[in-house]
């Protein structure tokens, strides 16, 4: 069996004249949380839709699960889980008998209870969507998206709109769906969350992948010098150094004991991610 | 490995549990419910207490063959407006691409929507008939002759219309417009279709119109199956012409599948 869930090699797509992916490598391996970052514009939803099934490429060799998006069959269908972007349905059943009925649509699904109290609603599973936060309308997305089980499940920027405890609790469900085995290709804004879930981000910028690495590596962030600011007599002092242990170390003994004020920091992920994109400049 | 070796669900089963689903929900959006079901009923009420006399030169109650029109209306009513006007809100709102996105049968959609179609327009007309037989003293047909023709009349009938509300879902730009778009056509057709005014009764040029659209030829033949022959004369060819009906129905079925097969989308527009 295959350990790439996701082999993309020079995908591209062209919109009339305008070219939205222009070569794109990607390998996402099973059991893998994967999250792909990028501006809107840059190519990230037109790829993630490919992956789906959902659009037609122009042209490159994509393999998801070991078949060819372009040519969706049910059966590997079956095996996907899609949460889309936010979308504007309002159906008229509970949270309970919807989740039942995706799970009629699948060969092999989980319980419809257990997958409605995995989400967090077990308390509102008689309730219709119309009737809940937009956060927890969410979690019926998701809910959705994994009750067939699926071996690979793509999360179109889940938790925008999110208030900051929404999020971290929506982390934990995305965490124990990882920790199941569930492969994850995620897109999000927001940096944070790419850090806290994914095993490795891609970053994609005017239809090209940038870089792909740990959240840890990105843009040589743990190779990248450090900044050890603090204050001394003379009021704040900050220098940038490849060696922040030895000035700490020197600081001390010049202080002996305590240095006020003292932080070492190193570029953060967004700080990364936003030179890679450009938009430092 | 995972246990992925179970069979996926049957494309009649899966489409059983979409009829389901799709009859639910048209019972529960009170709106769509007034709209598409209410409405023919409270039209047959106002007018059948407006309207008066028999139709010109037969001793028929103009009322009954009202009342066969609004059947057919009603029928149009319950498929191609509903289906029309669903379809593209569901399309809009992401429900269409959500559900493409499941291993769904594309086949089960359909088949949810001919069934709430069919079980809609049946409860439609039983309706209709019911109190068009107690104001009107329309009555059920005579012989086992015109139970047939009903049949065939109301089964065509509602495929035409069911198909032509699937195809015409791709022509509104959007769901919230979809309504006011299938409601000009519609509306139109049921004045120049022998409904508010006996066919026969239309300029000659404006019959010639009605004639190419399939609502014409359902309230034909619904009359040819509930109206007695007194009412002949009154038709424009003085015939049921029930050759000409199945004809054209047939061909608006045929023009509708071929239309659904090459039109439908699952995603809005520009979204592919």
């Amino acid at each position: 069996m295959s350990e790439t869930a996701v082999r993309v090699r020079g995908l591209r797509k062209r919109y009339g004249d305008v070219d939205a992916v222009r070569g794109v490598d990607l390998d996402i391996l099973r059991g893998e949380v994967f999250a792909l970052l990028g501006p809107n514009g840059a190519g990230k939803s037109t790829t993630v839709e490919i992956l789906e099934g959902h659009r037609r490429r122009t042209g490159g060799e994509v393999s998801v699960l070991g078949t060819d998006p372009g040519k969706p069959t049910r059966a590997w269908r079956a095996r996907l889980g899609i949460v889309p972007q936010t979308s504007n349905e309002q159906p008229l059943l509970s949270v309970r008998d919807l989740v039942r009925h995706f799970a009629g649509y699948y060969p092999n699904p989980r319980d419809v209870d257990e997958v409605v109290a995995a989400v967090g609603l077990a308390e509102k599973a008689g309730a219709r969507p119309a009737q809940l936060s937009g956060g927890q309308r969410r979690r019926v997305d998701v809910a959705l998206g994994i009750i067939g089980r699926p071996e690979l499940l793509f999360l179109d920027e889940p938790t925008t709109g999110f208030d900051p405890d929404a999020r971290r609790r929506f982390w934990k469900l995305i965490e124990s769906l990882a920790g199941g085995g569930t492969t994850i290709l995620l897109t999000t804004h927001y940096l944070d969350e790419a850090e806290a879930l994914a095993d490795r981000v891609g970053v994609i910028a005017a239809g090209r992948m940038v870089e792909v690495a740990t959240p840890r590596d990105l843009g040589g962030r743990a190779t990248a010098s450090a900044r050890v600011s603090w204050t001394g007599p003379d009021g704040p002092q900050s220098l940038e150094t490849r060696t922040p242990t030895q000035v700490v170390a020197e600081l001390a003994a010049k202080f002996d004991g305590e240095v006020p004020q003292l932080t070492v920091t190193r570029p953060t992920l967004e700080d990364v991610y936003l030179s890679m994109i450009g938009a430092d400049r | 490995m995972t246990t992925d070796s179970a069979a996926l669900p049957s494309t009649l089963r899966v489409g059983l549990s979409r009829g389901v689903l799709e009859l639910k929900t048209y019972v529960r959006e009170r709106e769509a419910m007034l709209f598409t079901f209410a409405l023919p009923i409270v039209l047959l009420l106002v007018f059948g207490t407006i309207f008066k006399g028999n139709v010109d030169g037969t001793n028929v109650d103009f009322r009954q063959y009202f009342a066969a029109g609004i059947i057919a209306s009603g029928v149009a009513s319950t498929t191609f407006i509903s289906l029309g006007v669903g379809i593209a809100q569901e399309r809009d709102d992401g429900t269409l691409k959500r559900l493409y996105g499941t291993p769904m049968p594309r086949t089960a959609y359909f088949a949810g929507k001919v069934i709430a179609a069919l079980v809609l327009s049946l409860a439609e007309t039983v309706v209709l008939f019911a109190l068009g037989g107690l104001m009107f003293g329309l009555k059920a047909p005579s012989t086992p002759d015109r139970w047939l023709t009903l049949v065939w009349v109301f089964v065509l009938g509602v495929t035409v219309c069911t198909l032509l509300g699937i195809a015409v879902s791709s022509v509104p730009r959007s769901g919230r417009g979809a309504a006011a778009v299938l409601n000009l056509p519609y509306i139109v057709l049921q004045f120049i279709s022998g409904v508010y005014v006996t066919f026969g009764s239309l300029p000659e040029g404006v019959q010639q119109v009605g004639a190419l659209f399939p609502l014409k030829w359902i309230c034909q033949g619904l009359r040819s199956a509930l109206l007695p022959d007194t009412l002949l004369p009154a038709e424009p060819a003085h015939s049921w012409e029930h050759g000409r009906i199945a004809l054209v129905l047939t061909a608006w079925g045929v023009a509708g599948f071929v239309l659904c097969l090459t039109t439908f989308r699952w995603k809005r527009r520009g979204d592919e």
